[in-house]
């Protein structure tokens, strides 16, 4: 097969295109330059965008002695991703532009592009496993359980999944460094990244301060008593517990977290962890990594990259994904994706647009 | 090469080893000096084309600022040209820029009395236009400037007599022209002495300091002795090829050719309208086809050339662009395969997409 293999510079997709070398195909690599300004030097963290990191890409691929190229897909990369991620912030909800990432980017403009050039397949180091199966490849957790990167991959289609490779899937972590070293790959050592890669000094509520601006509001209890004020709805999340700055302390003397976000009106509405706790969520934006399914099933959901699945039974109704939750989650957040498993295996996923709570607690049930 | 490379002294040192250094760098310079047109002590070796330019062009604006503050630089320049500006212009000088007709040939400019020094090249290195070197050489005597030329990718192909050509400055780097990397020259008139940009042991006229590379200096030497041995017969050769190549671009619609006469035989730039210029290389060079697009920055994400663009060339046309370079070892075979490979990589290319997709 001809295989472009997507090279962030980092040891991951490094071992990931030399596995490809290996098993014979023919590997061709690309990194994929995703800043408007690939000048920027980051230091401590580690992200996609940056000169050392396309320079160890180059490096990896020169040790393999395969192609390699750089890709600019930097103007689809602000508009598909960054806008989005400032959009959605706008809006009160929480993205993930990881997700969105591999979903319009790395498996969809890489991939079309590729095809389009005569190469079969995308290989990346994402950890994951493809397995086939009778209606095609499914995409299943990595056996790391600490590096498993389904839920990122979790909005890919099943068109996409076809011309993907996922050479990481079926190792550990440890092991690939192992690999690496072995393979005389520098990047070896290199540290994991974990950061979101635009936003190289990791602050994200200055980085949306600068597209947003102060855009000041209230902060207010369930009752709608007025606590305090804040910059702007954007340095809050659901769930989020730090950096509220409420002078005035809980009447019950516990801490208070962020329940919802009014971007409207500019309200942050805080309360009692029990609050956050939800028992059903609504989706939107559905995607299958199969055909889609239409009966209802008892499965598995995960609502973060490194949250834990909880048991939930999954249906879908119209245009919607209805979940009722086994257990209660707490610190769910609108924009948030939600990835629906069968066991290991990554079903589809949908964009949460709603959230019921577990009722509070009765007088009759407080009492006892 | 084994004689020379037997030799480890410094050319500059008084010792038995410093005079067989010395002797093998002095004999290059003469041989160097003689196959260009030039008088041995004109020629003062560099670390390569690169260093040469910034030397000639920095270094002349720094001896003569006093009185003119001015440079004058071709819109089309390689960047160790084009992008000095930037730092004369930090050190409080300013730059006008040598215009180029859309074929990518320098128009001559009114050249006011304040330039200190006036740099075209002689070859472009993306399109292979040659420039009207004598032209702008009179204009810039005219207004008391002196004139530097980038002759790295003429001298391969073109005779070049830098006693005739009119330039007091006159770059060259040996790997252009089949030598070792790492060594080049500026060639200068005893008047035009530019201001070191390096300093030190004041080696090579007191303008360019640091200890030569025997073996260096004498395979840049020995190589230019052959190709100008062989240039007239080379460039016929090659020339013929170019041809080709502009043949068979015609016969694949919406090109063209931005390699026009007078030209480099060894160069053909040409536009694929609606196709990505890095996708057409990459489909090039998987068959094991090597060609070039315009440039790239520090990270490798290749740029619109700027050449193009001074030529007026809109941004997506820059980016659809793509150079041939013929060298010594091109073969027909190899412009054959070059033709059989090319309408299905440009059909193929532009299905994945053009410079906006």
């Amino acid at each position: 097969m001809k295989v472009l293999a997507a090279m962030s510079g980092g040891v991951d997709s490094a071992v990931a295109a030399a596995r490809m070398v290996d098993a014979g195909h023919e590997v061709t690599g690309v990194h994929l330059a995703l800043s408007r300004n690939p000048q920027s030097y980051r230091s401590g963290a580690r992200g996609c965008c940056s000169l050392e990191d396309s320079t160890d890409a180059r490096r990896a691929a020169d040790t393999l002695d395969i192609p390699f190229y750089i890709w600019d897909l930097s103007d689809r990369f602000a508009t598909d991703v960054v806008d989005d991620f400032v959009a959605e912030y706008a809006a009160g909800r929480t993205p993930n532009p990881c997700l969105r990432c591999n979903e319009k980017i790395k498996f969809a403009a890489v991939l079309d592009r590729g095809l389009a050039l005569g190469f079969d397949a995308v290989a990346t180091g994402h950890y994951a496993r493809l397995l086939p199966g009778p209606d095609g490849p499914e995409l299943r957790r990595a056996i790391d359980p600490g590096k498993d990167q389904s839920y990122v991959l979790g909005v890919l289609s099943a068109a996409q999944l076809a011309h993907s490779l996922f050479p990481l899937g079926d190792s550990y972590k440890t092991d690939v460094r192992a690999e690496a070293e072995r393979r005389g790959l520098s990047v070896a050592a290199k540290p994991d990244s974990h950061d979101i890669c635009f936003i190289a000094d990791g602050d994200t509520g200055g980085f949306l301060d600068r597209h947003l601006g102060e855009q000041p509001g209230a902060i207010v209890d369930t009752a709608g008593n007025e606590l305090g004020h804040h910059p702007g709805t954007h340095h809050f999340t659901v769930g989020q517990r730090k950096g509220l700055r409420i002078g005035t302390p809980a009447a019950d003397g516990k801490p208070r977290f962020v329940l919802d976000i009014s971007p409207v009106d500019r309200t942050v509405t805080v309360g009692a962890r029990e609050e956050l706790a939800i028992e059903a969520l609504t989706g939107i934006r559905l995607t299958w990594t199969q055909h889609p399914v239409t009966e209802p099933w008892q499965g598995e959901v995960q609502v973060r990259a490194h949250g834990e699945p909880v048991p939930a039974r999954i249906a879908v109704r119209g245009e919607h994904l209805e979940v009722e939750l086994d257990e209660p989650l707490v610190g769910v957040a609108p924009g948030q994706a939600v990835v629906c498993y069968d066991r290991d295996r990554v079903v589809g996923s949908a964009t949460i647009a709603a959230t019921r709570r577990v009722p509070a607690p009765t007088e009759a049930g407080a009492a006892r | 090469m084994v004689e020379v490379a037997a030799v480890v002294g410094n050319a500059s040192s008084q010792h038995h080893s410093g005079r067989a250094a010395r002797r093998i760098v002095e004999d290059a310079r003469e041989r160097v000096a003689d196959l260009i047109g030039a008088e041995p002590i004109e020629v003062v070796f560099t670390s390569g084309g690169t260093e040469a330019n910034n030397l000639a062009v920095h270094g002349a604006w720094l001896a003569r600022r006093a009185d003119r503050p001015a440079v004058w630089l071709g819109s089309t320049e390689h960047p160790a040209v084009r992008d000095q500006a930037a730092v004369i212009e930090a050190e409080g000088g300013r730059v006008d820029w040598v215009e180029v007709d859309p074929a990518g040939h320098s128009v001559i400019p009114e050249i006011g009395p304040d330039a200190a020094v006036v740099s075209v090249m002689w070859v472009n290195n993306e399109t292979g236009a040659v420039q009207p070197v004598a032209e702008v050489a009179q204009r810039a005597h005219d207004a008391g400037a002196l004139f530097h030329t980038d002759a790295v990718q003429a001298v391969a192909w073109l005779p070049v007599h830098f006693h005739d050509s009119g330039a007091d400055l006159l770059s060259l780097s040996a790997h252009k022209v089949g030598g070792p990397v790492g060594i080049g020259a500026l060639v200068a008139t005893r008047a035009a002495s530019p201001t070191p940009v390096l300093v030190g042991g004041g080696q090579e006229r007191g303008i360019r300091s640091g200890t030569l590379a025997p073996m260096l200096v004498a395979g840049f030497a020995a190589a230019l002795a052959e190709t100008v041995a062989e240039r007239e017969a080379a460039a016929t050769r090659v020339a013929a090829l170019t041809e080709r190549i502009r043949h068979g671009v015609g016969g694949i619609s919406d090109t063209r050719v931005n390699s026009v006469a007078p030209v480099s035989p060894a160069i053909v730039n040409v536009t694929f309208d609606g196709l990505r210029a890095d996708d057409l290389l990459l489909l090039l060079d998987a068959a094991g086809i090597d060609c070039s697009v315009g440039s790239a920055c520090a990270a490798g994400v290749s740029r619109a050339s700027h050449v193009l663009l001074a030529m007026g060339r809109t941004e997506a046309d820059a980016r659809s662009s793509l150079r041939f370079s013929l060298g010594h070892t091109t073969t027909a075979d190899d412009i054959d395969r070059l033709l059989h490979v090319l309408p299905g990589a440009v059909e193929r290319a532009r299905a994945a997409g053009g410079v906006s997709g």
